[in-house]
Formats: C-alpha cells, structure tokens, sequence
C-alpha cells in the first residue's frame, strides 16, 4: 500500500464518480475516460505491462471515441429539462451500496486466507506471444471471429433503414 | 490490508459505482458507460489475482483479462449501434420514453 497506489485509486474513483454524476454527457465522457486511464495505471502498478498499454489503446483510444461519436449523433449533449437521473434512482442507489457492502465484507474477511506471492512475475510480451498462439490459439480464433461479427453486426444495425417506415 | 486487498476493494467500489451508474441514469449511453466501468472493474480483479497469486507465469489472469477486454471493446460497438439505431426511430435516447417494443 503505497502512496502511489492510493493517487492512482483516488483518480480512478473520482473519474467514476464524476462519469456517474455528471449532468453533461459529453462532460461523462471525458470523466470515464479519466476513470479508464486509472485502471490502466492501476495495471501499471500490477506489473502487468501488456494489460496496461491494451488498455490504454482499447478503452481510451477505442471505446471512449466510440461513446462522444454515439454522443454527439444522437445529440445526447443538450441536458435534459426533466433531469438525468431516473424517478427510481434512490433503489438503484441502494442496490449499488448493498453490492458494494457485501464485496467489501467478503474482500476485508477473506483476502488474508488467500497465499500472497511478492516476487515480481518476469513475463514478457514474448511469453504472451507465445502462449496466445500456442495454449490460448483457440479462445483467440474465436475472438477473431467475435470481433469480426461485431463489426458487421454494429454496422448493419446503424445502418439506414432502406424504405422504412419513415 | 495487504495490496491484494486494496486493489479488489477499488475494483468493488468501481464496480458498484458502474452499477450504480447503470441503474440510475436515463440516457441509455450512460448505462452503457456503467456497463463498462463493471467490465473494467473485473479486469482489475483478474490481474491483481494473476499478479498476487500462485503461478503468475501460466499467465491465466492476464490472457482472460485480454480476451475480456477485446469482448467488451465488441460488445460496445454492438451497444452503442443499438443506441444509434433506437435514436434515428424514436428521436429519443431516454430510456424511460422507450417503452414500446413495436416501434
């Protein structure tokens, strides 16, 4: 527990907070944004090198374009007069602490039971190389295959609808 | 609170603000933000075991860490398609005006 790591939490949960809270959606974006970048740090930190740059490209480089390119098409950027959150959020915010209660219980009473190595792992982007190919060849063709059908499917969804209704 | 403890809690306390996000808000974009907030959190939970536990050089936490992230970064194209789609019918993202299944 460093102090390292408890700025790098305190920057992750307030980007989280702030991507719930905010009233702006484009404003969210930016916050969740933050929030990704801490959990890639948050890798960083973990050692876990190779997560941590994924990360960075998938989620700040990919995702988080995608949501202000969805934001900014459906001109989620205009506040709603009739507020942000839904008439049942006082259940919704109840579910969310009762989760987060029940974890942090399970977490705080169980995580010193668990055999807790120090030693820095040595994996190198070689050795993830060669075990993506090798042990781990078929979840990545069908990942392939996911993300291929993926693109098809978001492309055909949004596509225009050919003498539609409207 | 050794170092294992205190990353699986920030990735409880992310989950649950992902949840919290995703029950809370109207604009079905932001639910989707929460959802990925949740995914986020369960990755910090695979590496922080992958890095803390026995035999990090199986490399188990780190490859479904990477597989969970390339089907999330799937299944937010996927969802904010939908989003896109649902909008140019009902000029609407609010998900409490989208109550009608025929459209």
């Amino acid at each position: 527990m460093t102090v390292v790591f408890y700025l790098i939490a305190a920057i992750t949960v307030a980007g989280g907070l702030a991507a719930v809270l905010l009233k702006n959606l484009v404003h969210c974006a930016l916050a969740v944004t933050i929030a990704f970048g801490g959990i890639a740090l948050l890798f960083l930190s973990l050692d876990a090198q190779f997560a941590g740059f994924v990360q960075i490209l998938v989620y700040i480089g990919a995702v988080a374009i995608l949501i202000v390119f969805a934001i900014l098409l459906t001109r989620g950027s205009d506040v709603p007069k009739d507020g942000v959150f839904s008439p049942t959020w006082l259940t919704g915010v109840a579910i969310a602490s009762a989760v987060f209660a029940v974890m942090g219980w399970a977490v705080i009473n169980s995580v010193n039971a668990i055999p807790q190595l120090a030693a820095v792992p040595h994996v190198t982007v070689h050795d993830i190389g060669v075990a993506l190919v090798g042990s781990y060849v078929l979840p990545l063709e069908i990942v392939a295959l996911l993300l291929t059908a993926a693109t098809v499917g978001a492309v055909i969804v949004a596509m225009h609808e050919k003498g539609g209704a409207e | 609170m050794t170092p294992l403890g205190g990353y699986l809690l920030v990735a409880a306390l992310m989950f649950a603000i992902g949840l919290a996000g995703a029950l809370v808000r109207r604009n079905a974009i932001m639910v989707l933000i929460g959802i990925e907030l949740m995914l986020n959190s369960a990755n910090l939970n695979f590496i922080a075991f992958w890095r803390y536990g026995t035999h990090p050089e199986a490399l188990t936490g780190m490859m479904f860490a990477i597989f969970s992230i390339a089907v999330a970064a799937a299944e937010a194209a996927v969802g904010l398609g939908l989003v896109i789609a649902i909008y140019r019918h009902t000029h609407t993202t609010e998900l409490d005006k989208i109550n009608r299944m025929k459209g």
